[in-house]
């Protein structure tokens, strides 16, 4: 039989035993919306602990450090290299600067290539000076950092008082809340009232020495003419504090115990005395080599790539990803769990099905009978059961998907209306992606064929005799 | 399915049985329903099969419909033996070679007559462009044209047993095999059914193979009769 004749009956014999067929189909409908409600509650809920944690900004990094050339590719760097890398150093411990082997410097090319790789949002150098903050009295002597601009979709400055930086070089500041208790103290004001306030950071300027006429630095070098490199001024700038942050972000990836945060931008163009600039003026003259590079990839999901990819070129790289990858595990577990437990109240109403399709060929045994008579070959009965059984599936599939969204919008809105009792902010729990959409109607309507198996090649195998007989 | 008729001998019987058998397992003891029938109709013919009730002239109906596969023997249509025929190519049979009528017309009540007549083109793929002409076309031959939106509850039961016939005849099949056709009529609409039958047989040339007990209607409309008792064939069909 056509497609389209086996549709039409098949939706002809549904409609016959209209309330029978809708209660099946309502049984099936109940059973994915407990799928979905489930799944959609396992796939909030990682979202919504991938989103923290990627705010945090420890997650969507890759720190790239130089690497001895031909040295071994030992895996991942732990905190102890990086922790090297970040002075600026990158050597072998133990050996004088003369045996140490050379390295394959984080240039500014090699800035702009991390930059170009997929998934890459943005490639920075952690800048870091000394700084001496004046607001009125007298001078708070602390480490200032660069803040890439990048840094406001990451949700690391969410939980910033004021506002965060309105561009990548603007004479902003962001402190954090103990430096401006300090500052706050010094004027008698609260630590709010200094957003918005203007302050002077001084901090030491490097000021290079004028290269010859006609003679490139790496000449220099070459002639053997040490003596070129840079002399330190103290200068000042204003900047006008535009946010305050807490505590708990600092630390490794957040804001690296720094308690002045500025634009990245800016800091560059300060030309601020970095620790690495004494290694630099003798290594690499005339040329801008960073100690470290903070990659941001836009999806914890790639940093392993990424990760790869720059240690393919030569360099080290390190990120917290395993810690991710675990975590996204226990949620695949979870995620295994509820589906479970989803799909079981989609087995016992499949048992509906395959109930209801035994009725029906009790019922029908005569019709089917007569249709072998005019010539139905058994395909064709078995083809209209299964028929049959799909169509209760694929409706019972899509008003589940529904029901299951409808329960999930109930339990968002009463989580938040607990969270607000509670004075915390809302927070989404629930998510229902479009592929869960199209696989829970799909696995809906294939739990129903299973369930249409047996009856089918019941009603397929009854012999026409006996059928066109009972009546 | 394919419109097309299956590849048939154009110099065969419509029918041949030779030796046909159909036996039943009922606990200890079997049932011998049709032990050892050997019969050959030829194209065109119409015959009646007579017997009393148990006599198994049913069963040898069903086995020449293809509905029952013997237990021995073989059964030629046109030639071609059923015995050895794959499900679907008996289904194939059913749906193209013959039509079908019953005691109970076997109408599916849910349906209008204009659909339980286009059910067998619907089993047969035929494209859904031809069907209304064909419907329209086997309705009005049996004067049925009218009650096309009808229910079969809302006929009576000649007017049934009419579009029973239109049914059998709208895939154009070269057997016709009707099982008691008016064993539920009254003896003037019975007339009328049997009429239409012998002209379907005069006009369109099929070969028509009637199951009745009444002996009347066998001598008046059939050119041959085989009597059936306990499962065997008793008169070959002699020649009306």
């Amino acid at each position: 039989m056509k497609t389209r004749d086996l549709m039409e009956l098949a939706g002809r014999n549904l409609r016959e035993a209209m309330l029978r067929n809708s209660l099946t189909t309502l049984g099936i409908a109940v059973g994915v919306a407990s799928l979905v409600a489930m799944l959609s509650l396992g796939i909030g809920l990682q979202k919504l602990a991938m989103s923290r944690l990627e705010g945090t900004g420890l997650f969507n990094r890759v720190y790239v450090s130089p690497r001895p050339l031909g040295g071994s590719l030992n895996g991942r760097g732990g905190g102890g290299r990086r922790a090297r890398a970040a002075d600026g150093d990158g050597q072998t411990p133990g050996l004088p600067p003369q045996l140490q082997p050379p390295m394959k410097p984080l240039t500014s090319e090699v800035r702009k290539q991390l930059a170009q790789m997929p998934n890459v949002r943005s490639v920075f150098p952690e800048l870091r000076f000394t700084a001496d903050l004046r607001y009125g009295g007298t001078g708070h002597v602390t480490t200032a950092s660069s803040v890439p601009f990048d840094s406001k979709d990451t949700g690391q400055f969410d939980s910033v008082t004021g506002q965060f930086f309105s561009s990548a070089n603007a004479n902003e500041v962001i402190l954090h809340n103990d430096l401006a208790q300090e500052l706050a103290d010094d004027a008698k004001i609260q630590p709010k009232d200094l957003i918005g306030q203007e302050i002077t950071i001084r901090y030491p300027e490097r000021v290079a020495v004028p290269t010859p006429p006609n003679q490139r630095p790496q000449d220099l070098v070459a002639n053997g003419e040490f003596g070129q490199g840079f002399t330190i001024h103290s200068a000042e700038v204003k900047v006008k504090v535009v946010g305050l942050v807490g505590g708990e972000s600092a630390g490794p990836g957040g804001f690296g115990g720094s308690r002045v945060m500025l634009p990245l931008e800016l800091v560059e163009r300060l030309n601020a005395v970095q620790g690495f600039d004494v290694r630099q003026v003798v290594a690499n003259p005339g040329e801008t080599v960073y100690p470290t590079l903070t990659m941001l990839v836009d999806n914890p999901n790639h940093v392993q790539a990424v990760e790869d990819a720059v240690k393919q070129m030569g360099f080290g790289a390190f990120s917290l990803f395993d810690a991710a990858k675990n975590l996204q595990r226990f949620f695949k577990v979870l995620d295994a769990f509820l589906g479970i437990f989803g799909s079981l109240a989609l087995v016992v109403a499949s048992l509906g099905i395959v109930n209801t399709l035994v009725m029906a060929i009790l019922e029908r045994r005569h019709e089917i009978g007569v249709l072998k008579a005019l010539g139905a070959a058994d395909r064709d009965v078995r083809q209209l059961f299964f028929t049959e059984a799909g169509v209760m599936g694929l409706f019972g599939g899509a008003l589940g998907v529904f029901l299951g969204w409808s329960i999930g919008k109930i339990i968002g809105a009463a989580t938040n209306y607990y969270l607000a009792q509670q004075n915390l902010p809302p927070e989404k729990v629930w998510l229902v992606p479009l592929w869960l959409v199209g696989a829970s109607i799909l696995f809906s309507v294939g739990v129903s064929l299973v369930a249409g198996l047996y009856p089918a090649s019941r009603a397929a195998k009854l012999d026409p005799v006996k059928a066109l007989r009972y009546e | 399915m394919s419109e097309t008729q299956p590849a048939t001998q154009t110099n065969q019987p419509a029918l041949r049985t030779a030796e046909v058998t159909r036996h039943y397992a009922m606990g200890e003891a079997t049932i011998r329903a049709v032990d050892g029938v050997t019969l050959e109709i030829a194209r065109g013919e119409f015959v009646a099969l007579l017997g009393t009730s148990g006599s198994g002239k049913s069963t040898l109906l069903n086995l020449l419909a293809g509905l029952d596969r013997p237990t021995g023997g073989s059964i030629l249509a046109h030639g071609i033996n059923l015995a050895e025929m794959s499900g679907d190519e008996l289904a194939k049979y059913r749906s193209l070679t013959v039509g079908m009528v019953f005691q109970s017309f076997n109408l599916l009540p849910r349906m209008t007559l204009e659909e339980n007549v286009e059910l067998p083109l619907r089993l047969a793929e035929v494209e859904r462009d031809d069907r209304p002409g064909r419907v329209q076309e086997a309705l009005k031959r049996v004067g049925l044209a009218a009650r096309l939106s009808h229910r079969p509850a809302e006929l009576s039961g000649g007017e049934q047993q009419r579009a029973s016939l239109a049914r059998a005849l709208v895939n154009r099949p070269t057997i016709l095999l009707a099982d008691e056709p008016t064993g539920n009529l009254d003896s003037r609409t019975g007339e009328e059914i049997m009429n239409f039958i012998q002209q379907f047989n005069q006009e369109l040339g099929m070969t028509v193979i009637m199951v009745t007990h009444e002996p009347d209607l066998a001598e008046r409309y059939a050119a041959r009769q085989f009597h059936m008792k306990d499962g065997k064939l008793v008169s070959n069909g002699g020649v009306q």
